[in-house]
């Protein structure tokens, strides 16, 4: 199978949902601009016209509820923003609208709208600009929550967003915008709500998300080296939260390490840590949670290394877990600075 | 030298001196120094400076992502920029900011934040303290062409007019927000300045290519505003030459036409105050803002990064 980047899949994704459905629209400030936010919207207006692919104003809260009243009516529309922390203008518009639409009209009503949002990482990102929101999207009721790792499942869970009936909140780690994977050029769908394993073990079930699975495989390969056989489960969608698959493997490995790319308190792998908690009573070690201190994301180049865990800290983490010394891991040299994802990333956005 | 030639000469030194701040940071940023989103101001010094000149230092200043021209303008020290810039612990937000996060208290500039319009309202706020405390200063915040369509420009406009408050907004229309233009985001042939108008509120509109012409006009609506005219409104044309944000030249990318660039070009800021001083001291003025702009990127660069310990001191 051929491969392309996740920036690429998810433009695949737009196409192929634009083609099947006329009623397919999307728009955001800057998507029919030269740059396509990242490359994932390029070619959609040329395609389909700037009736269904168009830029907006700088308008997050209005350009929400805008996309809201068309989805009433059949339309689905794809929204687009360049950074999480943009959307935020739009609270009111997903939560008190969007999430309780259905609920407040007896289910009479849907509300199929799709919100891609895009997680920045690195290169002086700062508080505003690099923050990690999903724990507060899936904490509302009635919001879908997708954070795809790979390519694969960038394409086929854009689709299935696209297509539900239900407002999904799809976001879209820039660091894997460069990410290479295998993808089908046809259409096909990965389903909202489950979990994937990507590595069968024995002595630990590690669960991780988003870019987070990227560093995850990392340090499950050198774990394996160390004798300790992972289970790597990547969770996919947050809400609806797949917590029966993560707690059949958990019963077969009776470890639980939780990787989040959020802060710790109140984060998705804290409810994954509760939920296992609730239903496994023998562990063989306390369940364990790895995510970012509960710190506003830092600018300075001289903060970042420290603040962001990787590869190697998951590493250590669950070698801690069993006991074992966590010196000498030196394979994991850092190839490039330590704030961005490879070559491919130029900076500055 | 009389009072009016000299107050020329003074908006062109600071006009000259933002532009070669912000032409150095453009010509090291490749050094990968400076590692944060980081807007420049060049072809748009006249406002930051035409305005800021008119204010008082008392005056409180907010503004946005691109604040370099506007903190350089009020007063911020040029170090302390460039540091935090470098993300170092000397900067003037120590390094935790970085570009879009420029703060100088003493200098009455109170910050400025990376979220569209979100310091419009903070602005407003300070203007209702100025107020409670009977104070005779202003407040004043910059925003761009895009920030007006957003709802809390609006809303902030609104309750200033009511409660009257010492405020004056300055909103610098480029013609873009990142790459789209006016055409795809306001209706065609309706003036900012004068729907925002129908808000209540006096609004202006200048030429902000032209650091003489804001001046004067800031200097007239200052004066309004401590008279207890209420809040006002100007807007002012100009444009940026570089890229949204980062360092280069992006007419390749077709958003835009050459000839619009060019067009603008041709009313450089710089260059129509230049002619207007017909001053000679052109070349000792550039070399010493040479000289302080290469002291400053020594400085940030032989500083030292915040540690961890102070970052999470700070938040905890
Ligand atoms: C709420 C919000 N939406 C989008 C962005 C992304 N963004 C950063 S700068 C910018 C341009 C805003 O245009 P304008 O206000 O005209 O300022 P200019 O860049 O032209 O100076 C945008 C859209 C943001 N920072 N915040
Ligand atoms: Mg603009």
């Amino acid at each position: 199978m051929r491969e392309i980047s996740f920036a690429r899949a998810i433009n695949e994704a737009m196409f192929s949902a634009m083609k099947t459905s006329k009623e397919v629209i999307t728009f955001g400030l800057g998507v029919p601009d030269p740059k396509g936010v990242f490359s994932t919207t390029t070619g959609l207006q040329e395609k389909f016209g700037s009736e269904r692919v168009f830029d907006t104003p700088t308008s997050e809260n209005a350009m929400t509820g805008i996309g809201i009243g068309a989805s009433l009516l059949g339309t689905r529309p794809v929204m687009v923003h360049q950074r999480v922390d943009f959307f935020l203008l739009a609270m009111d518009q997903i939560i008190n609208n969007a999430s309780k639409w259905k609920i407040m009209f007896g289910g009479t009503s849907s509300v199929p709208i799709t919100i891609r949002l895009i997680v920045g990482h690195g290169w002086g990102q700062g508080p505003t600009h690099s923050q990690n929101l999903h724990s507060i999207f899936s904490h509302i009721p009635g919001l879908k929550v997708v954070m795809p790792s790979n390519p694969y499942d960038a394409k086929g869970l854009l689709l299935e967003s696209i297509f539900d009936d239900d407002p999904t909140i799809f976001l879209e780690h820039r660091w894997l915008h460069g990410q290479v994977g295998k993808v089908p050029v046809e259409e096909y769908r990965v389903p909202v709500g489950e979990a994937k394993v990507i590595k069968k073990g024995s002595d630990i079930t590690i669960t991780s998300l988003s870019y987070m699975t990227v560093e995850s495989m990392h340090a499950v390969k050198e774990l394996e080296k160390l004798g300790i056989s992972c289970e790597l489960i990547d969770i996919r969608t947050t809400s609806p939260l797949d917590i029966k698959r993560i707690i059949r493997s958990v019963n077969k490995t009776k470890r639980l390490l939780a990787i989040d790319s959020s802060v710790k308190s109140f984060s998705v792998s804290s409810e994954i840590v509760a939920s296992v908690s609730m239903e496994i009573s023998k562990l063989k070690s306390p369940p364990n949670r790895l995510a970012l201190d509960d710190l506003s994301s830092p600018t300075s180049f001289g903060l970042t290394d420290k603040y962001y865990p990787g590869a190697l800290e998951i590493t250590k983490t669950v070698l801690k877990m069993f006991g074992k010394k966590t010196k000498s891991l030196n394979n994991f040299k850092k190839i490039h600075p330590h704030d961005v994802p490879g070559d491919w990333f130029k900076g500055p956005f | 030298m009389n009072k009016s030639r000299n107050n020329s000469l003074e908006l062109f030194k600071s006009m000259l001196r933002i532009r070669m701040v912000e032409e150095s940071i453009a010509e090291k940023y490749s050094e990968g120094k400076m590692r944060c989103p980081t807007h420049l101001s060049i072809g748009q010094e006249a406002i930051a400076t035409g305005v800021c000149s008119a204010l008082e230092k008392k005056d409180l200043v907010l503004s946005t992502h691109r604040a370099h021209a506007h903190y350089l303008a009020k007063g911020g020290s040029l170090k302390s920029m460039i540091a935090e810039i470098y993300g170092k612990v000397t900067g003037c937000s120590l390094g935790m900011g970085g570009s879009m996060h420029l703060i100088d208290k003493r200098a009455g500039f109170m910050g400025s934040t990376a979220i569209v319009g979100n310091t419009i309202p903070v602005a407003v706020g300070l203007a209702l303290s100025i107020k409670l405390k009977r104070r005779k200063n202003i407040s004043c915040v910059f925003f761009g062409d895009g920030a007006v369509e957003e709802g809390v420009f609006y809303e902030a406009v609104n309750f200033a007019v009511v409660k009257k408050l010492p405020i004056l907004f300055v909103c610098e229309n480029n013609l873009y927000s990142v790459y789209s233009g006016l055409e795809v985001r306001q209706p065609e042939n309706r003036k900012i300045y004068k729907m925002v108008r129908a808000l209540g509120i006096d609004t202006h509109k200048g030429d902000g290519n032209d650091v003489e012409e804001v001046f004067s006009l800031t200097k007239l609506i200052r004066e309004k505003i401590v008279n207890n005219a209420g809040p006002q409104f100007i807007e002012l044309d100009t444009y940026r030459w570089r890229e949204h944000c980062g360092p280069n030249y992006d007419n390749d990318l077709g958003y835009r036409t050459e000839e619009e660039f060019m067009s603008w070009k041709k009313r450089d800021p710089i260059e129509t105050q230049r002619k207007r001083i017909k001053s000679n001291e052109y070349f000792n003025l550039a070399e010493s803002f040479a000289h302080e702009i290469e002291e400053a990127h020594k400085f940030a660069d032989k500083s030292k990064y915040p540690s961890y310990k102070q970052f999470r001191s700070i938040q905890s």
